[in-house]
């Protein structure tokens, strides 16, 4: 029904998704240089945790074809998860933040099994009021989540020594980064990541072949969640506080737009989508009262220029540019 | 309280009506979920309460304002969907979101980001029918909903370019050979439904105040709405719009006015795991 850009054609050799992995370390890594006070090094792990996120979320729409538009829900419930255990119930938050994750992939599954039942825009509609009822459980439940106001989450701490700082968190953040690329690059190129591919190309066809289609949308699914989760929780305890507006239906709609600017199918598209993204309105700030248009004007500009999203339109032009076979 | 509830669900339920009816004429013609449709509730309501500030009589202020949204409709096709024609269906998403930011950005410097309001089209005295009383406002979002309705309905099945837009949403191919301007009716349709989304806005504002931002929440209640009443059926659309307005009402009068949405969503889900194509949906074969 919806017809989505069939994978890229670097993300099926393996040679080239390890040259992309190894820039993108090499790039994470010098970009310490570059970085000359707090506040960009905050900029540059906020980029960060979003892009854990869309990576994930890249995984189920980009190459399981699956819409969201609720996974702000999943990092919004990732993050409180973590805080409520780490603040209240005196969990070490090292843990608290594993419990968090894998308490938020039971619940994807929970919830995957009857929403991934619907297709298109249906599972927009269901992922997008999962979302919302996340959200405004979130902002309601005052007592235990601090409501709209938000509630203050104890720091990240190894064997009690907690860690603090914007260049300790920017290797926390770079780290597990660097592992979640690796690992979607891995899934990607296994067997389950073609058995993926095929039923985003054609849900019958690929049950024809013994493909079980329910059985792989709902595990990239809960990959996604995970993923979410875990930047989620990674925010709440690097930035000490945590508000019900990161597991809003705008921040949901922000994360698509990452992974659909960077360019669906592409996990390199992903991270470059959440660094364009999450870079573009702090630099637009300058521009005061015209950040809300000018936002809009390159959201629009990009994606009319460039359907495919940043990465695989620029892999394009490079590979016609050397003149080989797209 | 029950008759309270159900003219105030009724109410709201009419105004997401018209927003969902907009959703299905622009995804009937295109195939594109237009998420900048909230945008043309706020532009209705925005014009129409800054024309009132500004002198202009109430009508001439209502016109002013769904002229402006259409225009906006048929710039939003011309410069953006059109363009971007054979995108993908996410792509085209985010076209429209990025539309909608762009719209809310160009409110608040065309004109302010403070609450607006309309004064009520004949008074603000209630009428008493039995228990419930009725703002004169209620009869005039339910009766202008009820003729737009009607309209559509008669435009849809007696008009040649209404039959012809309809003849696009069944089948794009077989209705170019048959002579149908496809370009045309992407630009109708896209007009039409900003229109209807400014009527509703225009209805609205005297109720519950207009702003820069109020787009985004009416644009979400009226995209489930549309879902709700299975996308792209107009019977769905009303009953959807509707059926939401009055699920939030009653939520939020009998059980808890901060948990209305997670009810109306709670109920939506529901629905769709039983019926994962809305209420009035046509299942769609995929083909291999």
């Amino acid at each position: 029904m919806c017809s989505f850009p069939t994978a890229s054609s670097a993300a099926a050799r393996p040679s080239a998704s390890r040259r992309g992995l190894a820039a993108l370390a090499l790039v994470v890594a010098l970009l310490p240089l570059a970085l000359t006070n707090a506040y960009t090094y905050e900029i540059a792990i906020l980029v960060g945790l979003n892009a854990i996120t869309c990576v994930g979320l890249n995984i189920l729409i980009g190459y399981a074809g699956q819409i969201s538009l609720g996974h702000a829900g999943f990092f919004g419930l990732g993050a409180y998860g973590s805080a409520i255990l780490a603040a209240r119930y005196g969990v070490p938050p090292l843990l608290a933040l594993a419990i968090a994750s894998g308490a938020v992939g039971a619940a994807a599954w929970l919830i995957g099994r009857p929403i991934l039942r619907l297709r298109g825009h249906y599972l927009a509609m269901g992922t997008l009021g999962m979302g919302v009822i996340v959200s405004v459980v979130l902002a309601t439940e005052d007592r235990v989540t601090g409501g709209p106001d938000g509630m203050p989450v104890p720091p990240l701490s190894v064997f009690g020594y907690p860690l603090s700082g914007e260049r300790t968190w920017y290797w926390i953040v770079a780290g597990a980064l660097i592992c979640a690329v690796a690992l979607a690059q891995n899934l990607i190129e296994s067997p389950r990541g073609r058995a993926l591919r095929a039923l985003h190309g054609s849900e019958i066809a690929a049950g024809a072949i013994g493909i079980d289609a329910a059985r792989h949308k709902l595990g990239a699914f809960v990959l996604s969640a995970v993923f979410a989760a875990v930047a989620g929780a990674l925010m709440a305890h690097y930035s000490g506080f945590i508000t019900p507006g990161k597991a809003s239906f705008l921040h949901s709609i922000e994360l698509v737009t990452m992974v659909v600017f960077g360019g669906m199918a592409s996990t390199f598209g992903a991270v470059a989508g959440a660094a364009v993204l999450t870079t573009l309105p702090q630099l637009l700030t300058a521009l005061k009262e015209y950040e809300m248009v000018t936002l809009g004007a390159v959201m629009m500009l990009t994606m009319i220029v460039m359907p495919l999203g940043l990465v695989p339109t620029l892999e394009k032009r490079i590979a016609a540019a050397r003149g080989k076979p797209v | 309280m029950l008759a309270q509830y159900l003219v105030s669900g009724v109410t709201i339920g009419a105004i997401y009506a018209l927003v969902a009816l907009g959703f299905a004429i622009i995804y009937n013609a295109s195939h594109v979920i237009n998420f900048a449709q909230g945008e043309f509730v706020m532009i209705g309501g925005m014009t129409s309460a800054v024309c009132v500030e500004a002198g202009l009589a109430l009508p001439l202020a209502a016109a002013a304002a769904i002229l402006v949204a259409t225009l906006v409709g048929m710039l939003l096709e011309k410069l953006a969907v059109e363009p971007a024609r054979g995108a993908s269906v996410v792509t085209l998403i985010i076209i429209t979101i990025g539309a909608s930011i762009l719209l809310r950005g160009l409110a608040t410097l065309v004109w302010d980001k403070k609450i607006h309001s309309l004064p009520a089209f004949s008074g603000e005295q209630p009428i008493a029918i039995g228990a419930a009383t009725l703002l004169p406002q209620v009869l005039w979002v339910l009766g202008v909903s009820a003729a737009a309705v009607a309209l559509l309905g008669w435009f849809f099945n007696r008009t040649l370019t209404g039959k012809a837009m309809l003849a696009v949403s069944h089948n794009r191919l077989a209705a170019r050979l048959v002579g149908i301007s496809v370009r045309r009716v992407l630009l109708a349709s896209f007009a039409l439904s900003a229109a209807l989304g400014a009527l509703a806005g225009i209805l609205i504002a005297p109720i519950s105040f207009t702003s820069w931002d109020v787009g985004v929440m009416l644009g979400l209640k009226g995209f489930a709405a549309a879902i709700l009443g299975g996308l792209g059926s107009g019977p769905g659309a009303v009953v959807g719009g509707l059926a939401l307005g009055l699920i939030e009402s009653l939520g939020a009068g009998y059980l808890s006015s901060a948990y209305k949405d997670v009810f109306a969503f709670l109920i939506i889900l529901a629905a769709l795991v039983f019926l994962p194509d809305g209420l009035f949906g046509r299942r769609a074969a995929e083909r291999v």
